[in-house]
């Protein structure tokens, strides 16, 4: 095995399967402890109401029914709006129980606890909730319509976000402009594993949680917060993590109950959602409507965006925040745009509140480009890769201001697109997509092109290394990676820089009590804030290590270097050689450093998709038969672990593009409640995708590194839906929003669209 | 089921992994699943439906692939069950397991329990399937992190080493 630096960049295994494969690693709902009650939920069937009642005497009076709260008799301070408002808008907050109104199907009411599981489950059954049902509203161009029913009538409007980027203006001096009118679809995140949560009492006065999380010191906060304790008397900890997409980085109202329950009742207790329940009480993703107006010079070039982004933010202003931010801050893209006039407004409607899910606003800017791009070329009579290259922004440009505010770091995007057309045999399919239409084929051929810039790693991540002296290396994160493979790669940061074997080094996460501080795995953050944070701890390391080795060699620190054995020695008297573990021995103790890494702002990953499709146009059936795509996140650890974060991201993009739609009926019920319903894709629809790669290095961090936990969502919706509209542009249509399920695909061949609406646009 | 029989406490035998287990007290509605995770210490086996469409609970049962959330776990007596956990011996694994490892195959792994066992069920019933016979075999198992493709390249690998077109 490799020991040294060569270790950066070898596609490592990963060091946290085994356990996962055979079934003996831990995930909340694995956790048992002696007394352990069960917490079910009581949550409200009706999308918006007041809440009369909630009789909770004859489920109390059930056998195995330990206890049953309600808000009043189980108090927690609301979830604050976020981010908090200055002056902060409390009437936003979102509450733990429900109290006075409801406004979500599946907002918990009530909470049963049962020495049982099926006990609590058939005590929640016998709570009688009555609520006085009020109007409902569901679309966000609806809301924010005069006379709209109100969510919150204390704060006299469902719009409850709106920022103003750049100046009016954008269009002048145009001589063409496109318009387009999108909806960017709700959708579900469905990790595999649910939401879940388990707390108890433990030595000490301490309360012990844990929590299917990606951010465990986020929700300590919170817990501490809710419950009016010190942070330091609450320990979470994040056990195995079945997959979260962002869905598990916030805190959800279900996880601060189960630490208050047992807290009050002085017992182990453990909440796991249904399938059911996580359809409706997991944030959702997306959901933004789009009105667009791009404007150019006859030659392709563009000369102003713009845009009005309504963003649902579901029954509460929680996290829906993320992807109304991102999807403001890169609204231009990786085009030299220069003016930008772009509305963003955030409205709350009778639905699942929305949180960032892989992407998070970057995949609903990223469309919305990617279609306008598409609609200028089609206006202009030019292929739209050459309106692309026309307006990518070059290499000389960076870093870029983005008029957002976003201070692009490095790219080569035409490099990228290049690749990716070179990849694909761009000409060739060209070709045969018109040979296609010259035949009477009714499967038609299309070819969709997604060029993209995302944001990664902004915050900061704490990291830090310790040398033992029987030769073990510990590495801490306050990264927490459920399914990443992050432990694996800072093992070989670690190892590849103390040129150690992979073997002797350990990764500790995800666990307040033995991490002091950190943030956790979300927004493609943690290979480059927990790396490089690791990486300047191990630097700092092999300094301490130079110094002791100075004295033991009797040596001035200057002419002592480290042998690609890991050992040190004075330059040019290798054979008198002292190892990490020696030193540890000699001083006493362990060698350790610790760090907080942050860059002075994102790095910025981009890269090219195309998808090619065949669309049966008698039945509407569309074939993804190729995904290309090519992606740069800077310098690469481990290409195993890169490409698995491309795939599964691809995947959830082809997923949104041709599958995936959350519904609710016209009084706000869910029609998705289960993965029979929501069409979640299997083996069977899924190609095989071809992946490249170009590598330009952030200059923002030591390691050159950038995010790729999620731009293969951000890249592949764009293109495979690119894709279709340009297999049905010989019917004249111009725009069709996803999923590109056989229905809406059908209709738009049959309707023959060519004023670019969706026949299905919900806010058409 | 009448409200009598569903809250009956039953007591029988299963065979897991080649063992005998004793269930005590056992409802008559309680799911296989269920009583491997919670009576008999096996949460090998995921619950993420709990209604057959997503695999993460399959399990063998006399040879057959099943989901065990759809299985009443009194209709299993004396049938051999097999879980996750006796694919391989204490600290092994299988050659299927290793060759997820090798293929980058597990990612957030709560899925892969059931992967595993339906894989195996696969090779074990057909030792050289098309690609799309083995796309078919697991599209009961849904994955939400890897989009399949290693997957499938790590079923291509353990098909071709069984058959000897691998070292």
């Amino acid at each position: 095995m490799a020991s040294s630096v060569t270790l950066l960049g070898h596609a490592v295994e990963r060091s946290e399967d085994p356990p996962l494969l055979t079934g003996s690693a831990r995930f909340v709902a694995d956790l048992d402890r002696p007394g352990m009650l069960h917490a079910v939920f009581v949550r409200s069937q009706v999308a918006h109401g007041l809440l009369r009642s909630v009789e909770v005497a004859e489920a109390a009076a059930m056998p195995g029914v330990v206890a049953v709260f309600t808000a009043s008799d189980l108090p927690l301070a609301d979830l604050p709006e976020w981010p908090r408002g200055e002056p902060p808008r409390a009437e936003l907050g979102r509450p733990c129980l429900a109290r006075e109104r409801v406004r979500f199907v599946g907002e918990a009411v009530a909470v049963v606890v049962g020495s049982t599981l099926s006990a609590a489950v058939d005590a929640a059954e016998a709570v009688t909730v009555d609520i006085e049902p009020l109007p409902t509203v569901l679309d966000p161009l609806d809301a924010l319509a005069e006379r709209a029913p109100l969510l919150f009538p204390e704060h006299g409007s469902n719009e409850v976000l709106r920022q103003l980027t750049g100046a009016a203006g954008a269009l002048d001096g145009s001589e063409v402009v496109v318009r387009g009118h999108f909806y960017n679809q709700r959708v579900a995140p469905c990790p595999l594993e649910p939401n879940g949560a388990a707390a108890w009492p433990a030595a000490g006065g301490r309360l012990d949680c844990f929590a299917s999380t990606q951010a465990p010191f986020r929700l300590r906060a919170a817990i501490a917060l809710a419950l009016g304790r010190p942070e330091e008397t609450v320990r979470v900890v994040a056990p195995a993590v079945g997959g979260g997409f962002g869905a598990k980085g916030g805190v959800y109202p279900e996880q601060l109950v189960t630490a208050a329950l047992a807290e009050r009742l002085g017992q182990p207790v453990r909440f796991v959602e249904t399938r059911s329940e996580n359809m409706l009480a997991m944030c959702h993703g997306r959901g933004q409507v789009q009105e667009v107006a791009l404007g150019a010079r006859r030659d392709g070039t563009i000369v102003g965006l713009e845009a009005t982004m309504v963003t649902e933010m579901g029954a509460y202003c929680w996290r829906g925040p993320v992807p109304f931010s991102t999807s403001r801050i890169m609204a231009t893209g990786p085009y030299r745009i220069p003016k930008l006039s772009l509305t963003s407004i955030g409205a709350v409607t009778n639905t699942t509140p929305i949180g960032p899910y892989r992407g998070a606003g970057r995949p609903e800017a990223t469309a919305m480009l990617e279609r306008m791009i598409e609609l200028l070329a089609a206006e202009l009579d030019l292929d739209s890769v050459e309106v692309r290259r026309r307006n990518l922004l070059a290499p000389s440009e960076f870093p870029y201001a983005a008029p957002s505010g976003a201070s692009y770091d490095s790219g080569d995007y035409s490099a990228a697109l290049a690749k990716a057309l070179a990849l694909l045999g761009y000409e060739q399919v060209r070709a045969e997509q018109a040979d296609r239409r010259q035949s009477s084929c009714a499967t038609e051929l299309g070819v969709g092109i997604a060029t993209f810039v995302e944001i990664s790693g902004s915050g900061s991540e704490y990291g830090a290394v310790r040398v033992e002296p029987g030769g073990s290396v510990v590495v801490l994160t306050g990264s927490s990676p459920h399914g990443q493979g992050l432990a694996t790669t800072l093992t070989q940061i670690a190892a590849g820089m103390l040129k150690v074997p992979i073997s002797t080094v350990s990764v500790v996460h995800s666990d307040t009590a033995l991490v002091p501080r950190g943030v956790g795995t979300f927004g493609s953050r943690s290979g480059q804030l927990a790396g490089n944070a690791v990486a300047h701890a191990v630097e700092e390391v092999l300094e301490k290590a130079r110094e002791l080795a100075a004295v033991e060699l009797e040596a001035d620190p200057d002419d002592v270097v480290q042998l690609e054995d890991g050992s040190f020695a004075v330059a040019g008297v290798p054979s008198i050689s002292l190892g990490l573990a020696e030193l540890a021995r000699r001083a006493g103790g362990p060698i350790g450093a610790e760090w907080d890494f942050a860059q002075e702002s994102g790095t910025y990953p981009f890269g090219t998709h195309i998808a090619v499709v065949e669309v049966d146009t008698e039945t509407g059936k569309v074939e993804l038969r190729r995904l290309v795509a090519v992606d740069d996140c800077g310098r690469v650890v481990n290409p195993k672990i890169v490409a698995g974060q491309v795939h599964g991201g691809v995947a959830q993009g082809i997923a949104q593009a041709l599958f995936e739609a959350v519904r609710y009926d016209e009084s706000g019920n869910p029609l998705t409640t289960n993965l029979a319903d929501y069409a979640f894709p299997s083996a069977a629809e899924m190609p095989a995708f071809e992946l490249g790669e170009t590598e330009t290095p952030s200059p923002r961090n030591p390691l050159g590194m950038k995010g790729i936990g999620e731009s293969g969502a951000v890249g592949a919706a764009a293109a495979v839906q690119n894709a279709v509209v340009d297999a049905l542009s010989p019917y004249g249509v111009l725009h069709l929003d996803m999923p590109a399920d056989p229905e809406r695909v059908w209709r738009a061949v049959h309707e023959g669209r060519r004023d670019g609406q969706d026949p299905f646009s919900s806010s058409s | 089921m009448t409200g009598a029989i569903a809250s009956a406490e039953l007591s029988y035998e299963l065979v897991v992994n080649g063992r005998h287990h004793d269930v005590n007290g056992a409802l008559a509605g309680e799911s296989l699943l269920y009583v491997l995770r919670n009576r008999l210490g096996l949460p090998g086996s995921k619950n993420a439906c709990e209604q057959g469409e997503c695999g993460s609970c399959s399990v063998l049962v006399d040879g057959v692939l099943v989901c065990a959330c759809l299985v009443l776990a009194a209709t299993a007596v004396g049938r051999e069950i097999v879980t996750v956990e006796g694919l391989a011996g204490p600290g092994e694994l299988s050659d299927v397991q290793e060759a997820f490892v090798e293929n980058g195959a597990v990612q957030c792994g709560f899925c892969t329990p059931g992967l595993v066992v339906a894989v195996h069920d696969l090779l074990g019933r057909l030792p050289d399937p098309s690609e799309l016979e083995i796309r078919e075999a697991i599209s009961g198992n849904l994955c939400r992190c890897t989009g399949y493709g290693r997957i499938l390249a790590a079923i291509d690998e353990v098909r071709r080493r069984r058959l000897g077109e691998l070292p």
